[in-house]
């Protein structure tokens, strides 16, 4: 229970920072990405301020404790793979962003400011979730074939 | 034309990186929306409930913002269409690409993970390229 309400509360954090920054608003989003156009780059501030937030908070918690308070160990990505999986998709992401304006971290908190736009969106990027399990796990039988 | 917003998104962000930070240090986890999300979705992860609840409060959170009497600005200049194509893309390519804004350009960059670091740099780039085409030389 402890688990479930601390996970809720870093969530409300996680939200409601992503609402004020502006990432869960599609028109702010496609002004950053619009150089050429009406550029507004306020986002550079919300990537700013989140990964020197995290890179300092990193740093203290892996200085501070061997392992996370509630886990037996950090669960930290490990792999260096750079493979065309992983350049395709971030460009296909970077496509998809642009086209739409929402990415899935700004998607979700926008659910909450109620409008009707934003479930259609996250029912696509769910099918496409389910999709591209689809096609990964065909495209990885056929790589060990 | 949106406002430019430069304190109040450096204090969004801020907020991200605190939120990521707790996650790290409480639940020992990548506060990266793709890898979260996709863990609730059929067939879930067994350590789906930390998920759910962080999803949970993702959402409330705002709602309970904009109850409070604050206004988010949010407006989607685009039809149903570019939503619903968009979307698909973006589930597709963040499944591939195993992460998305938040799990590779916040959490992946602060670790300094290379894999992040390109992940950001190519859906940067795409998606500048992406608006570029469709505002300026199909719209222009």
């Amino acid at each position: 229970m402890q688990k479930l309400i601390s996970a809720f509360a870093i969530g409300i954090i996680f939200g409601v920072g992503i609402a004020i920054a502006g990432m869960a608003n599609p028109a702010k989003v496609l002004n950053f990405f619009d150089i050429a156009g009406t550029w507004d780059p306020s986002l550079i501030f919300v990537m700013g301020g989140a990964l020197l937030t995290a890179a300092i908070g990193y740093r203290v918690v892996f200085g501070a404790r061997q392992t996370p308070v509630f886990e037996q160990h950090y669960a930290v990505p490990t792999s260096n793979l750079i493979d065309w999986q992983l350049v395709g998709g971030s460009a296909l992401f970077g496509m998809g962003w642009g086209i739409a304006g929402f990415c899935p971290g700004g998607a979700i908190p926008a659910l909450g400011l109620g409008y009707a736009e934003t479930p259609i969106f996250l029912a696509a990027m769910i099918a496409g979730i389910v999709v591209g399990r689809f096609l990964k796990a065909r495209t990885a039988k056929f790589a060990t074939a | 034309m949106t406002e430019f917003t430069p304190w109040m998104s450096l204090a969004g962000g801020i907020l991200i990186g605190l939120s990521a930070t707790l996650l790290m240090a409480l639940h020992g986890r990548i506060a990266g929306m793709t890898g979260i999300l996709a863990g609730v979705i059929p067939p879930a992860t067994g350590d789906w409930p930390w998920r759910a609840a962080f999803l949970a409060g993702a959402v409330i959170g705002p709602m309970a913002y904009v109850l409070a009497g604050y206004s988010i600005p949010f407006s989607v200049p685009l039809t149903p269409t570019m939503l619903i194509v968009g979307g698909l893309i973006v589930g597709i390519g963040v499944t591939y690409g195993a992460g998305c804004t938040s799990g590779h350009g916040v959490c992946g960059i602060a670790r300094l993970s290379p894999r992040s670091i390109v992940a950001t740099v190519v859906f940067m780039i795409a998606a500048i390229a992406t608006v570029f085409v469709i505002r300026h030389v199909i719209g222009g």
